[in-house]
């Protein structure tokens, strides 16, 4: 730890143009969406009052802010976007493209439930349906989480054993919209954390004649495809030791997974984002109840920390699944599916509890965590391995 | 200012021809294919300026069939994003270099990017990246070569495709005579942005390199629609790529000019047709060889070809009339 920490009030949203400024990318290309509206706004702020020298493509469409992304970090640019929900949606090719093309892109995710009915409110699902675009992503619970995600997800992404892309998300209006307290960090730190050099190995330059994007037949479009999975298993080790320098030079805790009275619980949540930290306090309620119960937050969701999370779960009998996020005719919830390949045949292994929630900015109140605790010790209770239910809706 | 467009003579070319070509032999382009004659020329008369060239192309027959992995016919910076995208992804290569030159990351150098894109990446769905781009003032060449349809998928029609051609999706039945639709305007509707803006033939090649050279030099975005043959698709044999492409301009079905706000001037033959009405072909001269308008020969789709010819008629006077003013 080193410096004197500096508290500011912030949104998410805030928090995250903020920690952009101090990166000072060299391209940002953005499409205004609400709930992420703010995060360009402020930074457009900084390049029009010269506080980074940013290139700012105020771009017409999401798609094109991504395609843009992608031709400016193949030019060797450090680069960085916003977007939520439809926007995300509208930029999915073009994500399949930055990880194919291996462009270390960092893209902040205020994540926003999808049309249709419209709504603006907080949810998951936009970003867990991108789990198979080859991008690392992270979750943040809150805006403090979101300014730390902002300036480590760079050092990730632009790792050479990597140069994956990396999304980070915050619900939308539950933490981009909420004021809290963030840590700052100063620019030194920032600077002295990430290498000042750019390091994509190749480039399109003028001075390099290379050509990027070719047509890759069934002859070698596989191998392509295999040396993104290895990137993606590097991505891990690389995110966990990264992790531990942000730590270190920011003292605040930063891991893959977060642990909450897991040591000695029977029964515990498993969360991701701003769930988490309702999560914990029913923990601390059901614990001066003399219930012993714990809480699991996961940052990291791709790669997906399997072995952290049989560590942390082992011997736990029952687990709920709290996820924001919707998926339809599935036989569990979108990380409850992950869970359970995790997890499937280990030892030790808890009975897993799937509850979708929270849909559209519903909010899923401490009291109704509670109950879920009670439902899932009853389904372990009568011999049930894994259920699926939708909860906090009018029937 | 007057936009003025470069002499280039015949001795021009010969010396031209000497340069080590950016777009290569190796390519799969059908044999006749305008798309590799017009990337040729394109690309040359790029390089005779000096400056190193950067190629963003979008997806389509060009694109497919000059990088398949792992070989390439491009020697030059070469990047192909999606099919919709070109002219973004441009942006993103010109701003990169514009913050990493700003920041010392890199050395201070005048590129000329040039973009190419089909009939289908730019009169349809490459239309608001295209605008977009432009509208933000980056400065690039965009190319585009319509050769009338997706010709890279099989021959589906496309915003390009000119009324009455027989396509795969706007085949010549028995009571639609193929597409019903005229041509956008495509030209018009980028010159429409207030930026440079040509149409040009592979058929006359130094009327298209000095437009090249124009349209790079100019500082900021410019705009050029190349007719480019496709004998598969437009249906006449390989050797007739070059013929069929000076009729589409006899017959003033494709007028060679260019426009920069208030200012249409035409060029080449164009010119000539408009002082000298007599030499105009009949526009029948330009859909007999192709078979995607066979069909329209037949005594029941007569009314068809005359109102084709009466467009034609008013689409060139009114362009006659727009360069007359001047």
């Amino acid at each position: 730890m080193s410096g004197i920490r500096e508290v500011k009030g912030m949104t998410g949203d805030e928090a995250i143009a903020n920690a952009a400024k101090l990166v000072n990318p060299d391209v940002v290309a953005a499409y205004p969406i609400t709930p992420q509206t703010i995060i360009v706004e402020h930074f457009s702020d900084f390049v029009s009052n010269g506080e980074v020298d940013t290139s700012y493509i105020p771009v017409e469409s999401e798609h094109s802010a991504m395609s843009a992304c992608v031709g400016a970090s193949l030019t060797g640019a450090r680069v960085f976007t916003a977007s939520a929900s439809a926007g995300l949606a509208l930029m999915y090719e073009i994500l399949y493209v930055a990880s194919g093309l291996r462009c270390p892109i960092v893209l902040a995710v205020a994540n926003r439930a999808f049309s249709a009915p419209i709504n603006i409110h907080g949810e998951c699902t936009d970003q867990m349906v991108c789990r198979d675009a080859s991008w690392l992503s992270l979750f943040g619970e809150s805006a403090q989480e979101a300014y730390d995600e902002t300036i480590l997800s760079f050092k990730i992404a632009e790792h050479p054993d990597v140069m994956l892309p990396t999304m980070f998300g915050v619900e939308g209006f539950i933490v981009t919209h909420a004021l809290e307290r963030v840590e700052s960090l100063s620019k030194q730190q920032v600077e002295d954390f990430l290498p000042e050099s750019r390091v994509a190995k190749y480039r399109f330059t003028p001075d390099e004649i290379m050509s990027f994007g070719s047509l890759v037949l069934q002859d070698y479009y596989m191998e392509i495809k295999r040396q993104q999975e290895e990137a993606m298993l590097n991505a891990y080790d690389v995110t966990k030791k990264v992790m531990e320098e942000f730590t270190e030079m920011s003292g605040r805790k930063m891991e893959v997974i977060e642990e909450y009275k897991l040591e000695d619980a029977e029964y515990a949540f498993i969360s991701y984002g701003a769930t988490a930290g309702n999560a914990k306090a029913v923990v601390d309620r059901l614990r001066s109840k003399g219930e012993k119960a714990g809480a699991l937050k996961l940052r990291l969701y791709r790669p997906f920390p399997s072995l952290d999370i049989q560590e942390a779960l082992s011997g736990i009998k029952a687990v709920s699944i709290l996820d924001r996020s919707a998926t339809f005719g599935s036989p569990g919830t979108i990380l409850q599916s992950d869970l359970s390949t995790a997890l499937y045949g280990k030892e030790n292994v808890p009975t897993l509890h799937g509850y979708i929630n929270g849909l559209g900015g519903r909010v899923l109140t401490l009291p109704e965590i509670e109950e879920i605790y009670q439902k899932t010790k009853d389904y372990h209770d009568v011999g049930m391995t894994t259920t699926l239910d939708w909860v906090g809706y009018r029937s | 200012m007057k936009l003025q467009l470069p002499k280039v003579s015949v001795k021009d070319l010969q010396e031209w021809s000497k340069l080590e070509e950016v777009f290569t032999s190796g390519h799969r382009l059908c044999a006749g294919c305008g798309a590799g004659i017009m990337a040729r020329q394109v690309t040359l008369a790029a390089k005779a300026l000096g400056d190193p060239c950067m190629i963003v192309n979008a997806t389509g027959c060009l694109e497919v069939a000059s990088t398949i992995y792992p070989y390439t016919a491009w020697n030059a910076p070469w990047l192909h994003n999606a099919f919709e995208n070109a002219a973004a992804t441009a942006s993103g290569a010109i701003e990169a270099m514009n913050a990493m030159q700003r920041k010392g990351l890199m050395r201070e150098k005048h590129v000329n990017m040039i973009v190419f894109g089909g009939d289908g990446g730019t009169y349809d769905i490459g239309l608001q990246s295209l605008s977009g781009a432009i509208e933000r003032g980056h400065d690039f060449l965009y190319v585009c070569y319509n050769n009338g349809a997706y010709m890279n998928t099989g021959i589906q029609r496309s915003g390009g495709t000119p009324q009455g051609a027989a396509t795969t999706t706007t085949p010549a039945g028995t009571v639609i005579p193929g597409k019903i639709q005229w041509q956008k305007p495509l030209a018009e509707i980028m010159a429409g942005h207030d930026i440079p803006t040509f149409t040009a033939s592979p058929a006359y090649p130094r009327d298209l390199m000095a437009k090249v050279q124009a349209g790079l030099q100019h500082e900021g975005p410019a705009f050029m629609l190349v007719d480019s043959s496709c004998n598969l698709g437009q249906r006449y044999p390989p050797d007739q790529a070059i013929e069929v492409s000076k009729l589409a301009v006899k017959s003033c079905f494709f007028p060679l000019y260019y426009t920069c706000k208030d200012e249409w001037i035409l060029t080449g033959i164009s010119a000539r047709i408009a002082k000298d009405p007599e030499r105009k072909l009949p526009v029948d001269d330009y859909l007999k060889p192709q078979g995607r308008f066979r069909h329209l020969f037949k005594p029941e789709w007569k009314k068809k070809m005359i109102q084709i010819q009466d467009e034609v008629d008013e689409k060139w006077n009114r362009l006659v009339r727009k360069a007359s003013l001047h």
